[in-house]
C-alpha cells in the first residue's frame, strides 16, 4: 500500500501542477472540468477495461501527450518572453477579447462557454498521469491478487493527498502577476511535454522522473536569457 | 460548412501561432523520434540532445521574432 501510494502520489503531483498552473492562469472551470472528465473517463476504462488496460501502449500515448504539450507550450512560452521583453504587448490578449466581446455585441453565452485549451491541457495531463498510477496499481497487483486492494487504496490516498494540496495552493497563486504565471506554466508545460514526448521515444532520462525539475530550470534559464537579449537589443535599436 | 471550417481553425490556432515555429517543433520531434537513435549515442544522451534542440529552437525564435 505504501509503494504504491508514494509511487502514485509522484505521479499525482505531476497532474497537480498542471492543472494548478492551467487554472490560475485560464480558469478554473475549464481547467477542473478538462481533469474531473479525464479522471471520470479514466475511471469508466479502469471498470470496463481492468486488467486489459495495462496493454495500451503507453510510449505511443506519452509521445502523442508529449508533442501536442510541447506545441501548446511552447507557443506560449515564446509568447510569454516577447511579452516579458516587451516586443509584444502585456495584455493584447485581454484586448483581443474585449474586441471580440464589442464584435459579438456582447453576446456574453457564447464566450462564457470552456476554454478549450485549458480543458485539453489538464483533461490531457489527467488521463496520462492517471493511467500511469492505474499502471502502478496493477504492477503492484500483478504480483499477488491480495495486494491489488491495498494498493488501489494506497493510490486513492494519493489522489485525495493531492487534492487537498491544490486547495490548499491554489489561492496564493492567484496573486502572482498574469505574466509571470504565463511564463512559469510555458516553462512548466514545456518541460512535461520534453518528457513525456522522450519518454514515448523511448528515451531513458537521466534521473528518470527527477528530470522535469531540471528540464524546468533549463527552460527557465533560457527563456530569461532570451528576455535579457530581446531587451538589449530593443535598446541598442532605440539609441 | 462554415462551422467546420471555424472549429478547424480554432483547433490550428491552438497549436500554431507562428508556422515556421510549430513546424521547426515538428520537424525535430520527428527527427529526434527516427533519426537521433541512428546516431546510437547511447545512455540519457539522447534524451539531453532532444531537450537542447527544443531549446534551440525557442530561442532562435524568440529572437528572430525581436529582430523583426
Amino acid at each position: 500500500m505504501l509503494a504504491a501510494f508514494l509511487a502514485s502520489l509522484v505521479e499525482c503531483v505531476e497532474a497537480l501542477t498542471v492543472v494548478l498552473a492551467v487554472g490560475v492562469t485560464r480558469g478554473w472551470r475549464s481547467a477542473l472540468t478538462g481533469c474531473a472528465t479525464g479522471l471520470l473517463l479514466l475511471l469508466l476504462l479502469v471498470l470496463l477495461l481492468g486488467h486489459a488496460l495495462a496493454r495500451i501502449p503507453l510510449h505511443g500515448f506519452q509521445l502523442v501527450v508529449g508533442a501536442l504539450l510541447l506545441l501548446f507550450g511552447m507557443r506560449w512560452l515564446r509568447k510569454a518572453v516577447l511579452r516579458a521583453a516587451g516586443v509584444l504587448a502585456l495584455h493584447d490578449e485581454d484586448a483581443i477579447y474585449r474586441h471580440e466581446m464589442l464584435a459579438l455585441g456582447g453576446q456574453a453565452g457564447a464566450l462564457a462557454g470552456l476554454d478549450k485549451l485549458a480543458f485539453a491541457v489538464t483533461f490531457k495531463s489527467t488521463m496520462l498521469e492517471g493511467i500511469e498510477v492505474v499502471f502502478i496499481v496493477l504492477a503492484i497487483g500483478a504480483g499477488h491478487a491480495d495486494l491489488l486492494w491495498p494498493a488501489s487504496l494506497g493510490a486513492l490516498a494519493a489522489l485525495l493527498v493531492v487534492a487537498a494540496l491544490g486547495v490548499v495552493l491554489h489561492r496564493p497563486l492567484a496573486r502572482v502577476p498574469e505574466n509571470t504565471l504565463k511564463f512559469a506554466v510555458g516553462v512548466l508545460l514545456c518541460a512535461f511535454g520534453t518528457f513525456w514526448a522522450g519518454e514515448g521515444m523511448g528515451y531513458a532520462w537521466p534521473g528518470a522522473d527527477r528530470a522535469i525539475p531540471v528540464l524546468a530550470c533549463a527552460f527557465l534559464a533560457v527563456a530569461a536569457l532570451c528576455v535579457a537579449c530581446c531587451r538589449r537589443m530593443a535598446r541598442e535599436v532605440a539609441r | 460548412m462554415s462551422w467546420l471550417r471555424k472549429l478547424l481553425a480554432e483547433l490550428w490556432g491552438l497549436f500554431v501561432d507562428d508556422g515556421r515555429y510549430a513546424l521547426a517543433i515538428v520537424v525535430w520531434l520527428l527527427l529526434a523520434w527516427l533519426a537521433l537513435p541512428l546516431l546510437d549515442l547511447g545512455g540519457g544522451w539522447n534524451a539531453l540532445v532532444f531537450a537542447a534542440g527544443l531549446l534551440a529552437i525557442l530561442a532562435e525564435s524568440v529572437l528572430r521574432r525581436a529582430r523583426r
